[in-house]
């Protein structure tokens, strides 16, 4: 058959697909006919193609299968039921499966944290290492035990730490994994620079006696945000890692895969620091507490982070 | 014939053409999305300038969330496409055509904490230029490209009409495809560059100078479509 009958034969029927696709509502036919009607447009765009019909035709069939093509495949699914239960059970899974990332991340984190609360304990002076004067200063002020409200200076308010600790923590995180695309470098320097920072500020302000107040604030939020930071890290060494080792597949297609479980890696890391930001910003710094509860209830919640990890879940895993 | 197409096939047993977007209208793009994030940044600090000290958790809250979720929020529910996009008539869709949804739309705007590096987009643009679909390393981790969406409807090109001639010998498809595509054109290109071009196919026209060479073309053309 030639272009000009062709297109004859059919125009009522694009037209009315294009005035589907624009309208949506008042189309002209039943949307139930949508898939019958795509599959004969898709028909047409393969004669088209295969009689070598003219550009501006094929042109104009493509764009009506692109379109409809996005309309038929249009995801309109409710996602907020899926989200409580990626929390509930997903994620806490998908961190069980990817253990041995997070164990790596966690000693990457925690050892230099960890080393540098000690050392400091017996060298003080290290300190000047790893923070400016002003810094030291500053976490002097914060720490101060005749404040009344720790970890922030005495003016600034809550909903104000509150707006910093998201900007800047969940930034952290966001960092940390994105790193791991330069081949997981990033995502190890980010791991062991905050660790170190970290515990150059604990071991310092342990030593020079603000102990009580320091850990009266970091308890509440410390599970939740130092969690989060492994495993932000723990999602882009898996990235890094699918770069370097790539396996069977070639670098791209194991990248794309590694994305994947990567990615829903750091839907549960955001909403720890969302979480932690939010204890850190209007319970850390209450005094009206006694330091042997504020501690209690950090360590509770590292009592309930590491049940969360390690239980939540598995029963639906059973089956 | 242009290398900025890519084809996918659709379980319909068809293939789409997607025309891949390139850096600069990328750029552009993200211009008009930087501009836009930052009015709303000054809007909001505006207002949050009535709160005192309060108002400045509302600000980086606000910054924290144009910046990183945004985005990836436009892109996932308003057809892949945030305010620039749409201005520049660019969209962000699967590798497989299909339309983004909230992973692939998360994964490339996380991810562009890294094609950000050293210097607006630096790595990205590298990373663009090295591969042949312009993907910056979020794309390639996301599966996703950014094509151009097809403007609604192009002017239809249309042959000018004339009495139909056989061409003197047979035509194989590609060659009958060249000259549709030259008979569509014959409107956007010089009357002179045309007929020189008409001069060109000596099977099909002989020794016949430019305007004459011409409207024997036209003729051709217009039995290859179908009129008789």
């Amino acid at each position: 058959m030639r272009q000009a009958p062709f297109e004859a034969m059919h125009a009522r029927e694009w037209q009315e697909f294009d005035s589907f696709l624009e309208n949506g509502k008042n189309a002209p036919f039943d949307p139930a006919e949508m898939p019958e009607r795509y599959r004969r447009i898709c028909h047409a765009l393969a004669l088209a193609q295969d009689r070598q019909y003219s550009p501006a035709l094929v042109d104009r069939l493509n764009r009506l299968a692109l379109r409809g093509h996005h309309v038929l495949y249009q995801n309109r699914r409710r996602q907020s039921g899926r989200v409580l239960e990626f929390m509930v059970a997903g994620f806490p899974r998908l961190v069980r499966a990817e253990w041995r990332l997070v164990v790596a991340a966690g000693l990457l984190f925690f050892g230099p944290l960890a080393l540098l609360i000690a050392v400091l304990q017996v060298h003080p002076e290290f300190v000047h290492y790893l923070l400016a004067p002003e810094q030291i200063a500053q976490f002097h002020a914060m720490y101060d035990p005749a404040n009344r409200r720790l970890g922030m200076r005495e003016a600034d308010g809550s909903l104000q730490m509150f707006g910093f600790y998201i900007w800047n923590n969940v930034r952290i995180g966001f960092q940390t994994f994105a790193g791991g695309l330069a081949f997981g470098v990033g995502s190890v320097w980010f791991l062991g620079a905050n660790g170190v920072i970290i515990g150059a500020v604990a071991g310092y302000l342990t030593q020079v006696g603000y102990s009580e107040t320091f850990w009266s604030f970091v308890a509440g939020h410390s599970s939740p945000e130092l969690l989060a930071i492994v495993v932000s890290g723990a999602a882009g060494l898996r990235m890094g890692l699918a770069l370097i080792s790539p396996g069977g597949l070639t670098r791209k297609s194991a990248l794309m895969a590694a994305a994947k479980p990567a990615v829903r890696l750091m839907y549960g890391a955001a909403i720890m620091f969302m979480f932690a930001a939010f204890v850190e910003a209007f319970w850390s710094p209450i005094t009206e507490f006694a330091f042997e509860v504020k501690v209690a209830v950090g360590l509770a919640g590292w009592a309930l982070a590491l049940a969360y990890f390690l239980l939540a879940g598995r029963a639906r895993a059973a089956h | 014939m242009l290398d900025t197409t890519r084809r996918v096939a659709t379980p319909e047993g068809i293939e789409l053409t997607l025309r891949l977007a390139g850096p600069v209208p990328r750029a552009l793009a993200w211009g008009i999305d930087l501009a836009i994030r930052l009015a709303v940044l000054f809007a909001v600090s505006m207002l949050a300038s009535l709160l005192g000290r309060a108002g400045m958790g509302v600000i980086l809250l606000t910054a924290f969330f144009v910046e990183w979720l945004l985005p990836a929020w436009f892109e996932a529910s308003w057809n892949g496409q945030t305010p620039g996009k749409r201005a520049m008539g660019i969209a962000v869709l699967n590798d497989d055509g299909t339309p983004l949804r909230w992973p692939g739309a998360l994964t490339r705007n996380l991810l562009r904490a890294v094609d950000f590096l050293p210097v607006l987009y630096g790595v990205g643009l590298v990373a663009m230029l090295a591969n042949r679909d312009f993907k910056r390393l979020g794309d390639l981790a996301a599966g996703t490209v950014v094509v151009y969406l097809s403007e609604k409807s192009t002017a239809e090109r249309r042959i000018l009409e004339t009495a139909p001639i056989v061409p003197p010998v047979a035509l194989t498809l590609e060659e009958q495809r060249a000259l549709l595509e030259l008979a569509e054109r014959a409107d956007s290109l010089t009357q002179e560059r045309f007929e020189e071009l008409a001069e060109l196919p000596r099977p099909l026209v002989g020794d016949l100078d430019g305007p004459r060479a011409a409207a024997r073309l036209l003729g051709m053309a217009n039995h290859i479509a179908g009129r008789q």
